[in-house]
């Protein structure tokens, strides 16, 4: 564990091609500290299929300097929104197969409610606004995945007054 | 001093190019400007008139009134598929 994850309001992001140890990552978020109330934490995983067909691999191509800061703009939007105590933000990049881990979101927060929520803000706006792009190996050959409406509302909803209370 | 340009995912590939310099010509001085200037080369760079293409000055996602001055970084990309 370094000093730095122990220092209150910690936020770590990082942009790898390396796997993450899912266990390490969330234990992480809390050590050495005693105000964490709990921790909340999402895990993306490549799917073996996608609109209709299926999927060998994918490779994810980013923005290689800009990934990085809009991944910590967006912690810094959730910490505007609730009290945070450290963060843990992962994208892996690269060729992935079905199963592998592709992303986590950890947060960890004196109550459960601002952990789920900031959780699942990150995830909504990690979607939209970080430049990564997901490039499939189907049986019809290779394609770019396009963009979900889907993902379009579930960023948009929080900033329609919806967020959920806090605590 | 010149624009540095980038292209990435599905628009890199069409175009055949991930990065250029170019010198914009006078007056272009807007994200929404340099694209028009960029798809009146024609043929597949027509595909910088797209809606959907999304755009970041000096590494921020940037709307069509965003200024472009010399020496900035700027991106075109299809919207982002991560996560």
């Amino acid at each position: 564990m370094s000093a730095q994850q122990k220092v209150a309001d910690s936020t770590r992001v990082s942009v790898q091609e390396a796997d993450f140890d899912v266990g390490h990552e969330t234990t992480a978020l809390g050590d050495g500290r005693c105000d964490v109330g709990g921790i909340a934490t999402f895990t993306g995983l490549v799917r073996d299929a996608n609109d209709g067909s299926g999927v060998s691999a994918m490779t994810l191509e980013h923005y290689p300097g800009m990934t990085e800061r809009a991944l910590a703009d967006i912690v810094e939007q959730a910490r505007a929104r609730w009290p945070l105590l450290s963060v843990r933000v992962i994208h892996r990049v690269g060729r992935l197969v079905p199963g592998d881990r592709i992303v986590f979101v950890g947060v960890a927060a004196a109550h459960r409610g601002e952990a789920f929520a900031a959780c699942e803000f990150i995830m909504d706006y990690l979607k939209t606004q970080a430049p990564f792009w997901k490039r499939e190996e189907t049986p019809e050959g290779g394609r770019w995945v396009d963009a979900r409406d889907a993902d379009d509302s579930a960023a948009a909803r929080w900033s329609a007054g919806a967020a959920p209370a806090k605590g | 001093m010149a624009l540095r340009i980038l292209y990435f995912a599905a628009l890199r590939e069409a175009l055949g190019v991930s990065a250029e310099d170019f010198d914009p010509p006078a007056g272009v001085a807007s994200v929404s400007a340099l694209r028009a200037c960029l798809a009146a080369r024609g043929g597949v760079w027509e595909r910088l008139s797209a809606a959907n293409v999304k755009a970041a000055v000096n590494q921020r996602m940037a709307g069509g009134d965003a200024p472009v001055a010399p020496g900035d970084e700027v991106a075109f990309f299809p919207p982002v598929t991560g996560g």
